[in-house]
């Protein structure tokens, strides 16, 4: 039985629906994030969750409990805001007892709760203190306090840490984490930032239009992308797109890598055997796209110390941006600018020519109409 | 205006003292009024009579004062302002609490349970702001008699709470508005309800707004003068129908020291608040007007 | 925005929804159904009821035998009326741009990082706070002729000093000017200076940087970005001089005769004195159009810019 099963979900403000007939069902103890650009609708759909917003048609269930027209406070849900939403007129334990109160627990019942999530989250020293007297860290913490106090079936993350700075960001993000392996809650999870989509993530479903476009676990949503969209969203720096057309060869398939520039054909990249489908042969000829991500480029010498897969191509070196863990480099490939994440030793500067290999044992080819993924 | 490096010549000298003496100058033009009213109200009557408006008193004598406060003639009866100052605090005390909490609900209501119609409801209760009073004199006439409250403090009441609870709901609506809605939302989930929500979340964070619309609405219902002389009757009404009606009284020796003594009697309170909580009164001011 | 219903309400939906749900479905229109009902009546009821007393004969009181607008010829066949409502436009008028330039001056001279802002700017703004009627009180008192200001300078020497506008019937109406300005002036005053602070520090420097001149500044670059302030004060000014009646009551009561009548005491003395029900309320409804006129430019040129921003 799934913690939470949202059915057919619809719902319209106006003449423009937000949300397109979304289903999705949570594992007790899963954490799952809503991923997408702003206005896809992964808050709106956690408001439904909620009780916040009725949906238009659809159900909603919470164990086994259909709590569809259920208001806010009858669900057994706790949620953090992204801007934290404390009660500026309580102090932090107040704040964090207030759901109990309003859930007639017994004051010292209370009062265990609250110092119990104090050290969790060791916020010990700040329980009498206002909202307004905490840095925005602290607040992050109380926030999740008030909704780990409650010990709901399901805890909502509204875009929890976006208010933080970078540093302390991740910090938060570990922290996170940390406390779902512990406590084993069933977490909804709404971002905009892949990064933090991937590394929490038990599943991860990408949204866009109302839309859920791909359901899967961090894995599969980062090597398996369902289209050029999912695709494109996952990872930073984003995927190469590359046009080709895909031609078939004596030894298999080929991708020629149109010239955007010059026209006609920059190279021509061998397409891995073992990785023909059945649905190619019906596109030879066709113009297709190919996603490389930037780690699927490697520096020619690089290369030999591993393996002599791939294919030689030799660049230009555009830009080249040592991140300390390793080295973005940016360059022209038939006409189309490409990133590429070479390794930290390489000391390749700007203007350079430099011996890549593409390594398509791991890209992608999508529809260049549809967008949907071939192969 | 701008942190600006400025020179600091003779002629920006001469600016500056320039722009002191035209503000200081306006200041006292300001004051004259309050000035004279004060002075008056200490003189003896034959230091009016020898002139000199802004002469001081030969002897401070406070005798107007209390003249004005209990025996001065309004009309026919000769009991001073006591009375008429006792009435407006019986018509501005509960209609300022009833008007308030009104308007605070509907703000609330307004911003946080938003329904279908929520806006065409309040653009509806916002018109109250602007119709002129002259519109609803005769019917309120009318109504009050047949509720049996004409000429009484109460009928006063609730004319104020009537056409109070525009002023305060715009108030207290555009307050909550600038609430975050997750703070209502976390509230929701921690399982408070409806009233829950309004007095333990919103109400300890409305004091400014709280303020604001109290001295407002007090300002207001002290100051009104329309209501009291179309509705009120001998026994109620309130201090400025009563300063009227003493001015205007034309029996017997002008005592102008009496009037101006009433006067600073009935502008007094109003005064008072707005040297205590000026800031607050401003932005009620500011609120009522820029957004209405 | 969210809205709490949905479009199709279902009567299956109803069904499922919890007894919490509902109340909290219904309580919010609960609680402000009194005040709305209390709006319907008593503003738009009274104002339909004024309106058909309008066409009515009443005189002492009130009854319903209808005459149609016979009410509203004769209100401008009334002299009296025409007094009046020229007396608004004049009074109005006046009050009004004296307003706007003296706060605008004022407000202009305060923005000079003045020390001791917050003081002068009490003096200014505390006439506000006073009951008109006070202010009207002490107006006639200062501006009467045998013992106020003409008094006291002819005291002072200058023997041949007149300034007797209070009963003077041409003049009567500017001593309403005079007052009713000591008494908005500081208010509209806090307003321009309110607008001139939400002016960004930045365009001041920019500008000062291009070489702009301080009275260059001000006219090409915050007068400009001062106009909803403009616009909003005009409003409200207009709205206080169309309602004003404690200041003449208290000041001129109307006279010399009924030179210094205005609109709301035309209404008062017909309806309230004279037993002319009627016409007052013709005269309230004709008040009410007033309002209108401005009002209803004021809030569409504001929704529209919303719409816009």
């Amino acid at each position: 039985m799934s913690a939470l099963n949202v059915r057919h979900v619809n719902k319209t403000f106006g003449s423009t629906q937000v949300l397109k007939d979304i289903s999705l069902a949570i594992d007790s103890g899963e954490f799952l994030i809503l991923v997408g650009p702003s206005g896809c609708g992964k808050s709106t759909l956690m408001n439904t969750i909620a009780g916040l917003e009725p949906v238009t048609s659809g159900e909603i269930r919470i164990g086994d409990e259909d709590v569809t027209w259920h208001t806010p406070s009858e669900r057994d849900i706790a949620m953090v805001f992204q801007s934290y939403a404390l009660y500026p007129s309580m102090n932090v334990r107040q704040n964090i007892s207030f759901g109990l109160e309003m859930r007639k627990m017994p004051k010292a019942q209370r009062e265990e709760a609250v110092s119990r999530v104090a050290e969790l989250l060791q916020i010990t020293p700040l329980l009498d203190r206002k909202p307004s007297q905490l840095s925005g860290g602290q607040r992050q913490r109380v926030a999740m306090g008030r909704a780990l106090a409650r010990e709901p079936q399901i805890y909502l993350f509204d875009e929890p840490l976006s208010n933080l700075d970078a540093k302390l960001r991740v910090e938060m993000r570990t922290e996170i984490k940390k406390l779902h392996q512990r406590l084993g809650t069933t977490i909804v999870y709404v971002t905009h930032d892949q990064i933090e989509a991937m590394t929490l993530a038990d599943r991860i479903a990408v949204m866009r239009d109302g839309e859920i476009l791909q359901l899967g676990t961090p894995h599969e949503v980062y090597n398996d992308p369902v289209d050029m969209f999912v695709a494109g969203f996952m990872g930073s720096p984003s995927m190469n797109f590359l046009p080709v057309t895909l031609v078939s060869q004596a030894s298999g398939y080929a991708l020629q890598v149109h010239d955007e520039k010059q026209g006609g054909t920059a190279l021509t990249l061998p397409w891995p055997v073992e990785r023909d489908t059945q649905e190619l042969s019906s596109r030879v000829g066709d113009r297709l796209i190919l996603g490389l991500r930037p780690e699927h480029f490697l520096e020619d010498d690089a290369i030999q110390e591993t393996s002599g897969e791939g294919t030689r191509l030799e660049v230009t070196a555009t830009v080249v941006e040592p991140t300390g863990a390793d080295t973005l480099l940016q360059a022209w490939l038939g006409g189309n600018e490409i990133t590429a994440r070479l390794g930290p030793k390489s000391r390749v500067v700007a203007g350079d020519r430099v011996a890549l290999r593409a390594d398509l044992s791991r890209a992608v080819l999508f529809d260049e109409k549809t967008q949907r993924r071939l192969a | 205006m701008a942190n600006m490096v400025r020179r600091h010549t003779t002629s920006a000298r001469l600016w500056r003292a320039g722009l002191y003496t035209l503000l200081i100058v306006a200041a006292l033009v300001y004051l004259l009024p309050l000035v004279v009213m004060l002075l008056t109200s200490l003189k003896p009557l034959d230091d009016i009579r020898a002139g000199g408006l802004l002469s001081l008193p030969s002897t401070i004598s406070f005798e107007a004062w209390s003249k004005a406060w209990g025996a001065a003639c309004t009309g026919m009866r000769c009991n001073g302002m006591s009375g008429y100052f006792l009435n407006s605090i019986a018509i501005v005390v509960p209609a300022v609490a009833i008007s308030s909490f009104v308007g605070a609900l509907n703000g609330y209501v307004l911003t946080k349970w938003r329904f279908r119609g929520a806006n065409l409801c309040f653009a509806l209760l916002l018109f109250g702001c602007f119709v002129p009073f002259q519109v609803v004199l005769m019917p309120m006439a009318r109504t009050l008699g047949w509720l049996g409250l004409a000429s009484s403090t109460s009928g006063l009441v609730l004319v104020h709470v009537v056409y109070g609870i525009a002023f305060t709901t715009l108030f207290f609506r555009n307050y909550y508005v600038s609430i975050p809605d997750e703070m209502i939302a976390a509230a929701k989930l921690d399982g408070a309800g409806f009233w829950r929500i309004f007095w333990r979340i919103l109400l300890p964070v409305s004091g400014p707004i709280i303020t604001v619309t109290v001295i407002w609405q007090f300002t207001q219902i002290w100051n009104d003068f329309l209501f009291g002389v179309s509705f009120a009757g001998f026994d109620s009404q309130p201090v400025t129908v009563a300063l009227n009606n003493m001015v205007n009284t034309s029996t017997g020796v002008k005592e102008y020291n009496v009037d101006m003594a009433a006067a600073m009697i009935a502008a007094l309170p109003t005064l008072v608040v707005y040297v205590l909580a000026g800031k607050y009164f401003v932005r009620g001011l500011t609120a009522g007007s820029v957004k209405g | 925005m969210p809205s709490n219903v949905s479009a199709p309400a279902s009567r299956e939906r109803r069904h499922r929804r919890s007894l919490a749900g509902h109340i909290e479905r219904v309580l919010p229109r609960l609680v402000v159904a009194p005040s709305l009902a209390v709006a319907l009546f008593f503003v738009y009821g009274y104002m339909l009821w004024t309106f058909l007393l309008s066409m009515t004969n009443s005189r002492m009181l009130p009854q319903y035998d209808f005459v149609g607008f016979e009410q509203y010829a004769r209100l401008f066949a009334n002299e009296r009326w025409h007094v009046a409502a020229t007396n608004l436009v004049v009074f109005g008028g006046l009050f009004i741009v004296s307003c706007l330039v003296i706060g605008l001056l004022l407000a202009i001279l305060l923005d000079q990082r003045i020390r001791q802002e917050g003081a002068l700017r009490t003096v200014y703004l505390y006439p506000m706070a006073l009951s008109l009627i006070v202010t009207g009180v002490v107006w006639r008192w200062l501006l009467n002729p045998g013992l106020g200001i003409q008094a006291m300078v002819r005291g002072w020497g200058f023997e041949d000093f007149t300034f007797n506008w209070l009963v003077d019937s041409d003049m009567a109406i500017y001593t309403l000017v005079i007052a009713a300005v000591w008494q908005a002036s500081g208010f509209v005053m806090a307003l321009f200076l309110a607008g001139l602070r939400s002016i960004d520090d930045s365009l001041f420097q920019a500008a000062a940087l291009d070489g702009a001149s301080l009275p260059r500044i001000y006219t090409r670059i915050v007068l400009p970005s001062l106009r909803p302030v403009v616009f909003s004060s005009v409003m409200i000014l207009a709205h206080i001089a169309i309602k004003s009646f404690d200041l003449v009551m208290a000041l001129t009561g109307g006279g010399p005769g009924y030179a210094t009548d205005l609109p709301a005491t035309f209404m008062y003395a017909h309806t309230f004195t004279r037993g002319q029900i009627g016409l007052g309320s013709a005269s309230a409804i004709m008040m009410l159009c007033g309002v209108l006129a401005i009002l209803v430019p004021y809030l569409y040129s504001e929704l529209r810019g919303q719409r816009h921003g």
